[in-house]
């Protein structure tokens, strides 16, 4: 710490430190590197243990050697998973239940949002509190009077709505649609409404005006929207849990818990193998679209 | 191109009326500038022409048409907004030719009128950009080609301006008063800047409170304003009020403003004012061109007084001084930079009264 | 050229026509929006709305659903034991868990905004990792770690000495891995809001407060938290109405053990009304989430729309 007098005729002589305050900085760095990488630590040990898992026999499991490394890595888990039928088919029943419910969930969210954020009309701001609201109500308060409903409903009608791949595409959409709904009313509404009135003054009818103006400019808002109705209905557990129960109707998240672990027998290899693909698709999305991923996040409470 | 007019319209939120009864006609290829203070109806007109705003009563005619019920696309016009409303997927060639491709026209004739129009507004090497990359004078200039590529019969701007900074805000009026010689549409300019109105207009349109108060061109309203609010909102600075009353002086007509002040008046102010009851609360208005230093040899009809300035303002090619009478409220005046004025220094001033003008306190109008 | 005062009697019959037009012009557009959010409606009225009444009617009815009992259901829980426990549980589970994850998230926020903006994205990406992998595939990867036999923790702890800890074995124990599991997973969640609500802090108020003299945790106690009051605010009570009604992470955990002292309200009620085929008291177990959800809703509500007003 270097140190000089200061004569200043004006003022008492002090001591004058110099350079102290870049070294506070430079610790300042260091510890928040240091805490930083714990908690890198922290968030990441799961995920890697599942890859290192994922790469064991069973035998090696088994002999309880050093659970943190791999010493005879084998593809076996894969092969076995993606070669049989059962994994395929809940890779493919919880493919098909996402991309159908994002459409769903699309198809009535932009609409709405679009009208609410822009048609000003009797009802409209107590329908987009409701809309947030609903958002509120978690699924463990509904699934069972909903499994009632639709027990009921198969018994009236005969159409069989319980233990159903596809009656999930029905009740999905009460997770995704009112947040998704949030998220591009908050985008629609940043839209400023001159763009609106330039493009009436071009010619533009109302469809013309949300095809050609709004859906390209509020992109980013869809896309964020789209990547968390998806993320979400992937890994739905409790819902298809309680209307699914047939092997052949199951998703991801329910097959892997159900099939794999048969009684006392688990087969952690496979599930942890099982897991990672499970895991795959939203960190993949995650990996690529990092920042529409965030997006969607912090949409629904920032922009209020 | 087209006439544009306006009768008896109305328009009404709820219970506040924002227009109250407008009467205007605008001639072909006339520049026609609204002006007036914040919420005095002239954007809320400007949207009724483009039907952006419902017409509570009265009739809107464009060409000779009533447009009432006319949605906005029919109406042929093109309007250019406040913060340019520029499409911000959109290339700049893309954001001017929308209205075209709506309409369907051929490609051919679309980049012929785009590349028409950059040129005019010298935005050539501009065309392939996204607005975001554009400066703001820039997107205004794009935001008028967007205009002007449509060939409608009235152009219509609202307050286009307000969001540029003052150097720019020059060019630019220069920019659209080129952009009017060369097209020679009907135009259509909404301002609280009187500066822009002044220098823009064919003829001006000063609001307030949802009415006309006067049309005119710049230089009538300058010189002959006939209400005080249009007295007081254009020139800059303003006016000078103050109160005064009118007496004879020996068989000769004065105006008296305090107890020590009176001025004769010149014979012809004197002879149009001559019937006005001497009892009557008047005021004396004088721009502040009209109160400068005392010469030597005044002409006539310019009188002398003296007076102690409060603070003065050297503005290079001319200093303005304040000063009050009787401690009434601030006067100003413009007086030569080498007129010795200075901060609390007193100085012989004089007031050409041949410029005055002089209005009814209570009704604001000029007599 | 003046103005003209507005004469009623002379437009009448014009006025006329023009307010009927304009009225069907208004409708066209009314009916517009309405249709555009008429599947919203229907949703939220068919599935959420509905259920949620439903489900209180379901309470009152006795096991084969054949007879109205009242409240009969409600008394019965009143009384058992496991009721009262589930109550206490998921109480703790959700404040102390919310706690911890406002906290690790405030903090680790800090430390990430604190490093230069090149490698805040990177150390963001990593540590949001916990989020966005399903609850339900990680907390299997935990329940693997937290394997009685193969614990990989334990491995690790036995080389200094801490003998093998029963993580989903024993209550305690097993209470304390639902929360650092439901910790883990959650915690990003605060630690990206708060970041992204730091970087909104103007710079300028720092520096006055440094002139002013104040040391970091003034800064943070002046400056930082008043400015991010309604965001705590906001992401606290979403994350514990959320957390209160968790059902994942316990259910593959623990499944509601050891003997019933990790259950939460989700997890019983799926375990009494599915799984032993009660529909009315699972119904009844489920609705005592209600009410602290309502409270939590009616706070959230009020500060967005606070945060709308001053935005």
């Amino acid at each position: 710490m270097t140190s000089t007098v200061v004569i200043d005729k004006a003022a008492p002589t002090r001591a004058v430190k110099y350079g102290s305050m870049s070294r506070d900085r430079t610790w300042a760095l260091r510890w928040s590197y240091f805490f930083l990488t714990l908690f890198a630590i922290f968030s990441l040990v799961p995920p890697l243990y599942m890859v290192i898992t994922s790469l064991k026999s069973s035998a090696e499991i088994s002999a309880a050697t050093n659970p943190w490394w791999v010493f005879h890595p084998t593809l076996s888990n894969y092969i076995e998973l993606l070669t049989r039928n059962q994994f395929l088919r809940f890779f493919l029943n919880s493919a098909m239940v996402s991309i159908f419910v994002v459409t769903i969930t699309m198809l009535i969210s932009v609409p709405a949002a679009f009208a609410l954020a822009r048609m000003r009309f009797w009802g409209s701001a107590t329908l987009a509190t409701g809309v947030f609201l609903t958002y509120l109500v978690p699924d463990t308060l509904l699934f069972i009077p909903l499994f009632k409903m639709f027990a009921a409903f198969g018994d009236w009608t005969g159409i069989q709505l319980i233990n159903r791949w596809y009656v999930l595409l029905i009740i999905y959409p009460t997770l995704t649609v009112p947040f998704c709904t949030w998220i591009m009313i908050g985008y629609f509404a940043s839209i400023p409404k001159e763009l609106d009135e330039a493009a009436i003054i071009d010619g533009a009818s109302w469809f013309q005006t949300l095809t050609r103006i709004f859906i390209p400019v509020a992109l980013p808002g869809i896309i964020a929207a789209t990547i968390f109705a998806f993320t979400q209905s992937w890994a739905q557990f409790l819902y298809p849990l309680v209307f699914t129960t047939s092997t052949d109707q199951l998703v991801l998240p329910v097959g892997i818990i159900t099939t794999l672990i048969k009684g006392d027998v688990f087969a952690w290899g496979q599930i942890m193998t099982g897991a990672l693909l499970g895991a795959a698709p939203p960190l993949i999305i995650y990996a690529f679209l990092m920042d529409y991923y965030i997006a969607g996040l912090t949409a629904g409470a920032t922009k209020g | 191109m087209a006439d544009v007019t306006l009768r008896k319209v109305i328009k009404r939120y709820d219970d506040v009326e924002a227009v109250r009864g407008i009467d205007l006609d605008i001639a072909d290829h006339e520049f026609v500038v609204l002006v007036g203070p914040s919420g005095c109806g002239k954007s809320t007109t400007l949207r009724m022409i483009a039907g952006l705003e419902d017409i509570t009563d009265g009739d809107i005619m464009i060409g000779g048409d009533v447009v009432n019920d006319v949605p906005p696309k029919d109406r042929d016009i093109a309007m250019v907004f406040q913060n340019y409303a520029l499409y911000p997927h959109m290339t700049v060639a893309e954001n001017m030719s929308f209205g075209l491709r709506l309409k369907k026209y051929p490609k051919a004739e679309i980049k012929t009128r785009v590349d028409e129009a950059a040129r005019m507004l010298d935005i050539v090497e501009l065309v392939n950009r996204k607005p975001k990359q554009l400066s703001g004078g820039q997107r205004q200039r794009v935001a008028m080609g967007r205009a002007i590529v449509r060939n409608p019969k009235v152009f219509l701007f609202d307050e286009p301006l307000s969001n540029l900074d003052a150097k720019l805000r020059v060019q630019m009026r220069i920019e659209i008063k080129k952009v009017h010689q060369k097209v020679r549409t009907t135009t259509v300019y909404v301002t609280h800047d009187q500066v822009e109105a002044m220098t823009l207009a064919d003829r001006v349109v000063v609001m307030n409170h949802g009415r006309i108060e006067q049309i005119g061109t710049p230089n009538e309203l300058y010189h002959n304003p006939a209400t005080r609010f249009v007295a007081g909102f254009i020139g800059s600075p303003a006016m000078n009020f103050m109160p005064c009353r009118l007496e004879d002086v020996a068989g000769k007509l004065h105006i008296r403003l305090t107890d020590r002040i009176a001025f004769p008046l010149p014979p012809a102010r004197a002879a149009r004012y001559y019937n006005v009851p001497r009892s009557e609360k008047l005021l004396l208005g004088l721009r502040p061109e009209h109160i400068t230093e005392a010469k030597a040899h005044p002409e006539p009809g310019v009188e002398s007084f003296d007076a102690v300035l409060d603070v003065t303002e050297p503005m290079g090619m001319e200093t303005l001084i304040y000063f009050t009478l009787e401690g009434a409220e601030e006067i100003c005046g413009r007086v030569n930079p080498n007129a010795g004025a200075r901060d609390g220094a007193p100085l012989r001033l004089a007031v050409d009264l041949n410029n005055m003008h002089l209005l009814n306190e209570g009704t604001g109008a000029v007599i | 050229m003046v103005d003209v005062a507005f004469q009623p009697n002379s437009v009448a019959g014009g006025s006329v026509r023009k307010r009927a037009s304009l009225r069907t012009a208004l409708k066209r557009k009314s009916t517009a929006a309405f249709l555009m959010t008429l599947p919203l409606i229907l949703l939220i009225a068919v599935l959420v709305i509905y259920p949620a009444f439903y489900s209180m009617h379901l309470a009152t009815l006795n096991k084969s659903m054949a007879r109205f009992v009242g409240l009969g259901n409600f008394e019965f829980l009143f009384k058992r034991d496991t009721f009262w426990l589930v109550v206490k549980q998921s109480c703790i589970f959700a404040i102390s868990a919310v706690i911890f994850k406002a906290l690790i998230g405030f903090i680790v926020a800090h430390f990430v905004h604190n490093i230069p903006a090149k490698g805040q994205r990177k150390w963001r990406g990593m540590l949001l990792v916990p989020w966005v992998i399903p609850p339900a595939m990680s907390t299997l990867a935990w329940l693997w770690l937290f394997d009685p036999s193969y614990s990989a923790f334990n491995y690790t702890l036995a080389f200094f000495g801490i003998g093998p800890i029963p993580w989903t074995g024993d209550a305690a124990w097993a209470r304390f891995s639902v929360i650092l599991v439901n910790v883990w997973y959650g915690a990003p969640f605060f630690m990206i809001m708060y970041l992204a609500s730091l970087k909104s802090v103007p710079d300028q108020l720092y520096e006055a407060a440094a002139i002013d003299g104040a040391n970091w945790w003034q800064r943070i106690w002046y400056v930082t938290l008043p400015m991010m009051r309604n965001i705590i605010a906001i992401t606290t009570l979403f994350s514990l109405i959320v957390t209160f009604a968790n059902f994942d992470i316990v259910r593959i955990l623990t499944a509601g053990g050891p003997l019933d002292h990790t259950h939460i309200f989700a997890t019983w009620a799926f375990r009494v009304g599915i799984e032993g085929s009660d529909i009315p008291l699972g119904a009844s177990v489920s609705l005592f989430m209600l009410p602290i959800l309502a409270v939590a809703a009616i706070f959230i509500l009020r500060d967005v729309n606070k945060r709308g007003n001053e935005a």
